[in-house]
């Protein structure tokens, strides 16, 4: 199970990767791999404001839904498009070609409440 | 009793297997305060009586009257073949198709059911399916307002009275729902009042989610659809199309006129009237819709060795995985009545369904004729299929006399619609290939003798409900 | 075909051959459609297919082979009650006299169905113990909906409005939640207690002056008797909120257990599961809905009333302005109630007790069996179904419920429900019903303990299961990811129509 070291994590599942005062933000191995094959998801429009740990979007699977929480407040300022078309990257490369939604901060200290890459794998761990 | 293997030997056997003396040990668990009463039941009857005892019940109801009945539930030669294929075990004793790998046979076939009605009705997505066509019809409105995220639905006053009254409960939980009127008199009388949709739709503060209006609506006059497309559209709305499906072979579908949504009552296609149900309720949409349509889907995939095959899909969407935030409750729903449908409509076939709509059309128009020369003319003048209304004085009379003479002369307006004042006098009748020359000639000859008997005679006796 | 070759079949639309077919209705005259504006007519014919008879016959005959069924073999789908389905009910809802009837015919007409429905009514309030029945709701989840609908209603008519919430513990049937939504309400999901009951503790936390309903299956999908079920009817009704039952497993209970009297206030009736009629393939149902004298008022219309002359009637439009109004057309499945009325008559109140009491019986003897070889979670009396776990076959082979199931079908046996409730991990739901013999249930029972084995043997064979079925697994993902929902008939489009 790949969690990669310089991304931030949420207890749902999210990954954060923060670049300037742009975030990029997906599901993880784990999630996508809890999920199944995942067929559907539902990402919000650019524009639309995100309240951290509020939720922003849906992934379905064949037999299960979840939805997706915002790691970090901040304005989308984009939204994967290629996943309507070939959902099923959020398996084969959750974090790369997987990427759900762009988020411009509106509080770069929100990034200090998340999980680092240890204690995302403990949470994991431990079931 | 009557279906159960068990012998004596059988139960003592599993009780012994239990430990347990006697089944009672089993029912411990209810609070003894809370055990049954008993049931104060008549014993069990045999088959003969029982058998004995539906046939009076069924005798009790009449089937001797020339029936001019329509109001959405209507009277068609069905192949024999439909029924008797649809009496295999195989069909009338699985459920759902959980399994795919041993419900081929379902699958397949709702998948052609969804094929089947998505031809007729000129549309990307056929829910397999809802209850009756009220029921389709809500759904559809609900629809309507999860896709535009408004709250807000405007139906004609056209649509069957039992499916707005059904909207209407439907939309209990906080939507809104207004009335559009008809046109009440000229030669759109009885349609859609287009000039009042209009107005309604422009109303800034309360957007529209959806406009619904059938064709041919509840009167049997047919509906400017384009028109109110037009406008439902231009308003940022969705079109809901109520349809009735053998009519479909000769008038312009729903996706020809741009409908989002098609909803309507499959009884027509080779479903008995059975005093209201089972039924087939249709519901159709765009494929932009197709993650907000409610009720089962198939599709076809393969397995895992490349075979084709079907499967229910897209499955998220549904109350058992999605619980509170599923598009419907929705869980058991009509899949033999839609069984039924493609039967009839594979047997009867496209030239056939065009026969049944047309001949109805022409059937329907020796009626007019008929009625008219017996002094009923139509209440409307705008175009029809086969069902119209006729004006008759003090027709809630006229009706149960004509029971008298062997004669069910269609539906008493005032008692459907009684807050439409246009329709006091107004009896809606209809005719199908089924409907003779002999039931039209004893219609009309009943209805002439009546008119004049029921003139004299309605000023002193007015209450006759 | 039929026994021998593929038995794999083409799709209606292959089928087709222009010209086939037809000739069941008598040709129109040719101007019959003349007076229909040209702007409402179609202009291209629906391109359906074009079969004969015979060729229709065969299709649907050799397609109904591919299906398993209640009549072909054991179908122990937990929640589903898949007992046998009674020949004379069919027989009986085709009669003319009901199968024609119009269901706008003047009452006068329909004197004989308005009196059966009306004795239904009677009957169904006996046996749960409730003041007054509505028929109208086509289906279980339809009758949830007019349950909810009428207890808003109720809250409403006493001015208290502030009841938003309805609670639903988390092993319910998934329609409770989804019914709440649609009533307008917002779902407090309630855990479960270790012995798989409500956990009152929550159930009570939750409980407020903003509930307006509790919905408890009882017995619960887990087939066990709420146990503190008197307790949890006290809590209910002093918060000032209503008791729906959902009804779903009443086959359990029948004569032991009435709802109505121990203080529910409202419950459905799943027709197709618990009174015999045929589940379709996945419908048609009725969910008749059963209220307690509070809810009454607020019944669906229109109800059928019986005068003091002996004569049926139906209420007319108005006649009770307090009703919620109406869930559907005309006034129900009338058709699926004739054949659950038979199914009443048939065992009357003695025989219905003991459908019940087979009920349960089966169930624990075949819970003791499978117990043999797989986990009981909840290791108790059950009522008419169990939950069996694969959790420990799992840990120990890789082997998943999901496969057990498969290769269930290999044993020729349909598998049980499965992962459901949610709240059992590698959870199977079985149900045997009182209409199975000891044989059928030893033999499953048997298929179940070699399947564990197999597990540890060989677990491929079990994981690449079925290998006897028509298909086997299929692809789900890319049946959800590029749904092919209808077939598109290219060569149809173009379809000339002979007259």
């Amino acid at each position: 199970m790949t969690v990669p070291a310089d991304l931030r994590y949420t207890k749902d599942h999210e990954w954060v990767r923060v670049s300037g005062d742009e975030a990029t933000v997906g599901i993880t191995e784990y999630a996508a791999g809890q999920l199944g094959d995942i067929v559907f998801v539902e990402l919000p429009e650019v524009g639309r404001s995100l309240a951290q740990f509020a939720a922003f979007g849906v992934v379905e699977s064949v037999k299960a839904v979840s939805d997706l929480f915002a790691p970090l407040t901040g304005e989308v300022t984009a939204a994967n498009d290629g996943l309507t078309g070939s959902p099923e990257q959020v398996n084969s490369d959750p974090y790369g070609e997987g990427w759900m939604i762009k988020v411009r901060l509106a509080d770069a200290g929100e990034v200090d409440e998340l999980l680092d890459a240890d204690a995302y794998d403990a949470l994991i761990a431990a079931g | 009793m009557p279906y159960g293997p068990h012998t004596a030997g059988d139960r003592e056997r599993m009780l012994e297997a239990l430990g347990i003396d006697t089944v009672d040990a089993l029912f411990d668990d209810i609070p003894a305060d809370l055990r049954a009463s008993g049931l104060n039941l008549p014993p069990p009857e045999p088959e003969l009586e029982l058998a004995a005892r539906l046939g009076a019940l069924a005798g009790r109801n009449r089937t001797d009257l020339a029936s001019f009945l329509g109001a959405g539930v209507y009277r068609h030669w069905t192949p024999p073949n439909v029924d008797q294929l649809l009496l295999r075990g195989e069909w009338y004793t699985a459920y759902t198709p959980y399994q795919p790998e041993i419900s081929q046979g379902t699958l397949q076939s709702i998948y052609e059911y969804e094929s089947l009605l998505a031809e007729l009705v000129d549309l990307d997505v056929v829910s397999a399916s809802h209850y009756d066509g009220a029921a389709a019809t809500a759904e559809a409105g609900l629809m309507t307002c999860r896709a535009t995220r408004r709250e807000r639905v405007l139906v004609s006053k056209g649509v069957h009275p039992h499916y707005r009254q059904t909207l209407a409960a439907y939309f209990g939980g906080g939507l809104q729902l207004d009335d559009v009127p008809l046109v009440a008199d000229g030669d759109a009388a009885g349609t859609i009042d287009l000039e009042a949709l209009e107005r309604m739709l422009a109303d800034d503060g309360r957007p529209v989610a959806g406009v619904i209006a059938a064709q041919p609506n509840f009167l049997g006059l047919l509906e400017p659809m384009d028109e109110i497309g037009r406008l439902a559209h231009a308003a940022g709305a969705l079109f809901v199309s109520v349809i009735e499906p053998v009519s479909l072979a000769v008038l312009a579908p729903p996706g020809a006129y741009g409908a989002d949504i098609a909803a309507g009552e499959g009884q027509p296609l080779g479903i008995a009237p059975q005093y209201g149900g089972p039924y087939l309720g249709i519901l159709a949409s765009t494929d932009a819709l197709v993650r907000q349509i409610p009720g089962r889907l198939v599709g076809m995939t393969t397995d895992v060795d490349g075979k084709r095959a079907y499967v229910m899909t897209l499955r998220a969407r549904e109350q058992d995985i999605r619980r509170d935030k599923a598009a419907s409750n929705i869980c058991t729903n009509q899949a033999l009545l839609a069984l039924a449908a493609s039967i009839y409509l594979a047997t009867i076939g496209p030239h056939g369904l065009r026969d049944v709509a047309a001949q109805g059309a022409a059937r329907a128009a020796r009626l007019e004729a008929a009625l008219a020369d017996a002094g009923a003319p139509r209440l409307h003048p705008g175009p029809y299929l086969n069902e119209f209304a006729i004006r008759v004085p003090d027709a809630r009379a006229v009706h149960r006399r004509l029971l008298d003479r062997g004669v069910l002369a269609g539906l008493v307006l005032a008692d459907a619609v009684p807050d439409e004042p246009s329709l006091a006098e107004g009896l809606l009748v209809c005719a199908t290939e089924v409907t003779t020359d002999d039931e039209i000639a004893a219609f009309a000859s009943a209805l002439a003798a009546e008119l004049p008997a029921v003139a004299a005679v309605s000023a002193p006796a007015a209450e006759v409900a | 075909m039929g026994v021998v070759g593929d038995p794999l079949q083409p799709t209606l639309f292959e089928r087709s051959r222009p010209g086939r077919g037809g000739d069941k209705i008598p040709h129109p005259p040719k101007d019959a459609l003349d007076r229909i504006p040209a702007s409402a007519r179609r202009d291209t014919p629906p391109a359906l297919p074009e079969i004969n008879e015979p060729e229709v016959v065969r299709h649907f005959v050799n397609l109904s082979q591919l299906n398993y069924a209640v009549d072909t073999g054991f179908y122990p789908l937990g929640s589903c009650t898949m007992k046998f389905n009674p020949k004379l009910n069919e027989w009986a809802a085709r009669l003319p006299g009901f199968a024609t009837l119009h269901p706008m015919a003047p009452d006068e007409v329909a004197q004989g169905t308005l009196q059966l429905l009306f004795e239904l009514e009677e009957w169904l309030a006996e046996i749960s113990g409730m003041r007054a029945v509505t028929l109208q709701p086509a289906a279980g989840a339809q009758g949830e909906l007019t349950g909810i609908l009428m207890i808003r209603a109720y809250h409403r008519s006493r001015g208290d409005t502030g009841r938003d919430e309805v609670l639903v513990p988390d092993s319910s049937h998934g329609t409770n939640p989804a019914t709440a939504s649609m009533a307008g309400f917002r779902t407090i999901t309630i855990p479960s207690a270790p012995d798989g009951g409500v956990d009152v503790d929550a159930f009570e936390a939750a409980l407020g002056p903003k509930t307006a309903a509790v919905m408890i299956t009882n017995p619960s999908t887990l087939g066990l008797f709420e146990k503190r079920i008197g307790h949890l009817l006290e809590v209910v009704h002093a918060a000032g909120a209503l008791a729906y039952m959902d009804g779903a497993n009443l086959n359990a209970i029948l004569g032991r257990f009435k709802p109505g009297e121990a203080g529910f206030d409202v419950m459905h009736f799943n027709v197709h599961k618990t009174f015999s009629t045929p589940h379709g393939g996945g419908g048609p149902g009725a969910g008749p809905v059963g209220v307690g004298e509070k809810l009454v008022p607020f019944l669906p219309a229109p109800r059928v009333l019986r005068a003091d002359d002996g004569r049926y009637r139906l209420e007319t439009v108005g006649e009770r302005p307090t009703s919620i109004g109406r869930l559907r057309s005309f006034v129900g499945n009338t058709g699926v109630l004739v054949r659950a009325y038979a199914y009443l008559r048939a065992h009357g109140g003695t025989g219905l007790r003991q459908v019940s009491d087979d009920a349960v019986l089966a169930a624990n003897y075949l819970r003791k069996r499978v117990g043999e070889a797989y986990d009981i979670p909840f290791d108790r009396a059950c009522k008419h179904e169990f939950v069996a776990s694969a959790a420990g076959i799992k840990k120990r082979t890789g082997v998943r419920t999901l496969d057990i199931a498969k290769r269930l079908i290999d044993h020729g046996f349909h598998p049980p429900t499965i992962y459901f409730p949610l709240t059992v991990e590698e959870g199977m739901l079985i149900e045997p019903t009182e209409t199975e013999s000891v044989e059928t249930l030893d033999a499953f029972a048997d298929a179940l303990i070699t399947i564990a084995r197999e597990a540890e043997s060989d677990p491929d064979l079990v994981t690449s299961a079925p290998h006897a079925a028509p298909v086997g697994r299929l692809d789900e993902a890319t049946a959800a990811r590029q749904p092919n929902l209808r077939w598109r008939p290219m060569a149809g489009r173009e379809m000339p129509c002979p007259d």
